[in-house]
């Protein structure tokens, strides 16, 4: 098995036993980065030097027999709409191409604090906007498991990169399903936590009621790792929730008997590829046999999701985007006649298609007269879309679906409709609106794409997540396989 | 003719003098190199969030609590999207419909009668930078930003159309200054633009009820540009309607030096903001307990103040409200009143001289040169005859002048009058020798004439002998 093909706990324990060094591991991902990245295209800035550092500071307290924590020397992607002092951070978008910002965000400074070697930054739709990585402002992103397909968005590049390879874990962001959905395209593990429980400082702002930061990896255990290390209060971001912080690896048991789990009848209806219902219906099936026990259930207000979404983040990015407007630092157009002309011409020539278009729409639905009808409405029924939840956990410890309706999709084919291209997160979106937490595991392949199997639970209920996830995974073997590159 | 009555109500912002802005911890000091005293935060960098400073929450509850207003007990912030270079996120944080207090009041004195004026909300909300450009923003080569103010927190303190003329609206601001002075949370100088005032202004025909359309008045730097500008837009809309026009509803600047009001261009301005809740902040919930503990924190005010110097000085009301007009001023009455218990001569001292001295020195009450201790060593130096009152008023210039305490001034320039009675007696009888025609008038009871005589001993001695003692020594001499 290759070094970059391994997980952060197998590395983590060869390291402890000097059977490899931090070197070694960063070196080897770095060449694996060299012969895939021009078929992946999943990074936008590589950070070898750093990387590098940081595995010889590593292995230079394993050599002084000083305790390294569980992520040391890990070679981890960051997403590249997440700041990073020094390195440049675009959000994918040309009209900050140039950003390089003078602070980290607070997850950064987290896992700088274990020791994780950074890789580099990661593509993404522009602003987090899209499902696909095709709305990237520079280039788009492919799937390692068939490069005429999408990787999944918006945090693409993070999942490609650890499906191939180029990294071990990464950090993404998930608005509404950004992390999720690339995560079963991709064929890894993936996590939204709850809103609140990682700090958003840091994270270039979409729709500040949704966002949250989250981890990809290669399988469970090292998710748990990866939420450890990212979790908890931050005094900088009021939004994040000071409640304690479990050691998730507690969480890592073998075991969901008598665990109840609902399957909303909202998610396996028409739009699913029968293909894709086939593999939940047989993981259902094994976690039965493992001792859980699965009911239909239902979240009577599930279908509006995707319009309270439509409503409320691009409301939010019309006036989180604003900041953009060439004054102070990334693009300014050239020749404007004056300020307005500048602001004008910045934004127009600044940003891309998609993110122009819901930043009309938000402007449209906050507007006088408009407020009430959209907006405001759309809070109503996002509160009633959390009580459908809030019902359905009252009976259930967990809800189960798809991740996606279907598999990875090919490049071009929903470009051209946004209609359809918002479809492929309908699984996903309404996570965000309640605030829960909610993983995506591999659960199998159709035609060699890999499917996502979706766990949903109570706010701050990711350990009970991660307990059903670690127990499907001991019984089948999704995870260890990788894309031929 | 048709009489019309005036309307007036005002928005009054507030620089709080915290440490730390409303949103992040740079410093909110005045004057600073630009772009100095700022941090991502509120430079709007992509990914920072706000924090709300608690101490501004607490400050915009005391002041609430002094212009008794109700505090909310469920409050939260808000954005105003609008787009101009001096707003680091084209975003500003404020409070829309559920600001930190509503419905209170404040009372002014018009013609010895009290009128409450109604104050209708009051919130908190972030300052903008300053923009430093040639002409208009439109029309400059090239504008110069500072984000120093960007973040500095402020209240809005918005009053009900209850003001009836440009002098109960500057009689208005005054008062609210004073109080909130007296809370000692900002520094209120209109020059500094740590108070800023906007009007909106209409009339009405007398007697009707609803209100003519108001145009919004801005620019106003000082208390007397305030009623100048309010003045000279009233007419103008009398003006306007007199002739059969109509008020058009627009924001209006003040220009100092032509005297007149002006529409500023629409296109600057933006209508719609499109408010919505603050989603990187989680609403406030405003424990009772806490108001009550900022209750605790409201000094005396100015009413109550003035009235406890009418009731335990005996101080005649306007002479107690001129020195409870500012805590400063109310501060160094008492400071003063502890060395020296005679609150008649005191109050006197202050708003004779000592106003005098500091308004033509151009000096606040906290600027003065002579402490409220030293002043009253002044009054007791006066007490024991060791100087004349009339010398008592050379020796306060000094002091003013000088910051030397009295007795220091006395000694140095040998000021202690003279009370010897034998000196005194052999310049009496040079006098009487030499003023033949006086003595004879004063004896034949032209009492006038003791004044002259008196006078001449007086520029004999430099102004330092004791007035009462020469007074005794004529009359024994000439009358006996
Ligand atoms: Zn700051």
């Amino acid at each position: 098995m290759s070094l970059y093909y391994l997980t952060a706990h197998e590395l983590h324990d060869l390291l402890l036993k000097k059977e490899i060094s931090a070197v070694e591991v960063n070196e080897a991902v770095f060449d694996r980065i060299e012969s895939v990245e021009d078929s992946v295209k999943a990074y936008l800035t590589l950070t070898r030097d750093q990387a590098m550092k940081t595995a010889q500071e590593v292995d230079d307290m394993i050599g002084a027999g000083r305790p390294v924590p569980p992520l040391a020397g890990i070679p981890i992607a960051i997403k590249d709409n997440i700041c990073t002092e020094g390195v440049r951070t675009t959000a994918a978008s040309k009209i900050i191409y140039n950003f390089i910002p003078p602070y980290d965000a607070t997850v950064v400074k987290k896992l700088a604090g274990q020791h994780i070697a950074m890789t580099g930054k990661t593509n993404l739709d522009e602003f987090a906007m899209g499902s696909s990585t095709e709305n990237s402002g520079f280039f788009a992103t492919h799937n390692p498991w068939d490069r005429e397909c999408v990787p999944g968005g918006s945090s693409g590049g993070s999942a490609a990169a650890v499906a191939a390879g180029e990294s071990v874990c990464a950090i993404g962001s998930d608005t509404g399903g950004s992390i999720r959905q690339p995560a079963a395209f991709c064929g890894v593990v993936g996590i939204k936590p709850t809103y609140g429980a990682v700090s958003r400082y840091g994270l270039i702002a979409f729709a500040s009621s949704l966002d949250q930061i989250g981890p990809f990896t290669r399988d469970v255990t090292d998710c748990a790792l990866m939420l450890n290390a990212i979790c908890g209060h931050d005094p900088l971001d009021s939004t994040s929730s000071p409640y304690e912080v479990p050691d998730f690896r507690r969480c890592l048991v073998n075991d969901v008997k008598g665990l109840k789990i609902g399957v909303p009848r909202e998610y396996m209806s028409e739009g699913i590829d029968a293909d894709v219902r086939q593999i939940i219906e047989k993981a259902m099936s094994l976690l039965e046999l493992n001792g859980a026990r699965i009911e239909e259930t239902s979240l009577p207000h599930l279908g509006f999701s995707l319009p309270v979404y439509y409503l409320i983040a691009p409301a939010e990015a019309s006036s989180n985007l604003a900041r953009y407007d060439g004054v102070r630092y990334g693009f300014r157009s050239a020749g404007a006649q004056d300020v307005v002309d500048m602001f004008m011409k910045t934004r127009s020539q600044g940003f891309g298609a998609e993110v122009k278009r819901r930043i009309m729409l938000g402007t449209y639905v906050l507007s006088a007269g408009y407020y009430d009808a959209y907006y405001l409405k759309a809070l109503k029924v996002r509160t009633l879309i959390k009580e459908d939840f809030n019902n359905a956990f009252e009976k259930f410890d967990i809800l189960l679906s798809p991740t996606t309706p279907s598999p990875a999709f090919r490049f071009g084919e929903k470009t051209g409709d946004p209609l359809k291209m918002y479809l492929s997160d309908v699984f996903t979106i309404a996570v965000n609106l309640a605030g829960i937490p909610g993983l995506s595991v591999p659960c199998g392949f159709v035609n060699g794409l890999p499917v996502g199997l979706q766990l949903m639970g109570r706010p701050f209920s990711e350990g009970k997540l991660l307990q059903a996830a670690y127990t499907f995974e001991q019984c089948t073997d999704h995870h260890r396989k990788h894309p031929e590159l | 003719m048709t009489q019309y009555e005036t309307v007036i109500g005002l928005e009054v912002h507030l620089e709080l003098k915290t440490d730390s802005k409303i949103f992040c911890s740079s410093s909110t000091s005045f004057g600073g190199k630009p772009n100095t005293h700022v941090c991502p935060v509120c430079l709007g960098l992509p990914g920072v969030l706000p924090v709300v400073n608690k101490k501004v929450v607490e400050d915009a509850i005391l002041v609430a609590l002094a212009l008794n207003c109700r505090i909310a007990e469920f409050s939260k912030f808000d954005r105003k999207n609008y787009y101009y270079p001096d707003m680091p996120k084209n975003y500003q944080i404020s409070q829309y419909d559920l600001p930190i207090a509503l419905n209170g009041y404040l009372e002014i004195e018009l013609d010895g009668e009290l009128k409450k004026i109604g104050i209708t909300r009051l919130h908190m909300e972030e300052d903008t930078g300053k923009l430093v450009h040639q002409g208009t923003i439109t029309t400059t080569p090239f504008s110069l930003v500072d984000y120093n103010r960007a973040g500095v927190p402020l209240l809005e303190i918005v009053s009900e159309p209850d003001l009836r003329s440009p002098e109960e609206a500057r009689i208005y601001l005054e008062k609210l200054k004073s109080i909130i002075q007296y809370t000692g949370v900002s520094d209120c100088r209109m020059e500094e633009g740590s108070l800023r005032c906007d009007a909106n202004v209409s009339v009405r025909q007398l007697g009707k009820e609803e209100f003519g359309t108001k145009t919004e008045i801005k620019n106003m730097n000082s208390f007397r540009s305030l009623q100048k500008a309010l003045t000279y837009e009233v007419s103008r809309q009398i003006e306007v309607l007199g002739e059969g026009g109509r008020i058009v509803q627009e924001t209006r600047t003040w220009d100092e030096g032509q005297g007149i009001t002006l529409p500023i261009r629409s296109k600057e301005e933006a209508h719609d903001y499109r408010y919505f809740p603050e989603p990187d902040l989680v609403p406030m919930i405003i424990e009772r307990e806490w108001v009550e503990s900022v209750r605790k924190r409201l000094p005396e005010l100015p009413d109550a103040r003035r009235e406890r110097y009418v009731r335990d000085y005996g101080l005649p009301v306007y002479d107690a409200g001129v020195l409870t007009s500012t805590k400063e001023m109310a501060d160094y009455f008492e400071a003063c009143l502890n060395a020296y218990s005679s609150p008649k001569t005191v109050s006197n001292w202050i708003m004779g001289d000592l106003s005098r001295l500091l308004n033509s020195n151009n000096l606040e009450i906290n600027e003065c040169p002579v402490s409220p201790v030293n002043l009253a060593s002044l009054f007791k130096i006066l007490d024991e005859g060791t100087i004349s009152g009339k010398i008592a008023k050379v020796v306060f210039e000094e002091m003013f002048a000088t910051g030397k305490d009295a007795g220091t001034i006395v000694k140095e320039k040998g000021l202690v009058q003279i009370s010897d009675e034998e000196s005194l007696t052999a310049i009496v009888e040079e006098v009487i020798a030499g003023n033949p025609k006086s003595v004879s008038d004063y004896r034949s009871g032209k009492d006038k004439a003791l004044g002259f005589l008196v006078g001449q001993v007086m520029k004999a001695t430099k102004g330092k002998a004791n007035p009462e003692l020469v007074n005794k020594l004529f009359k024994e001499k000439i009358l006996n």
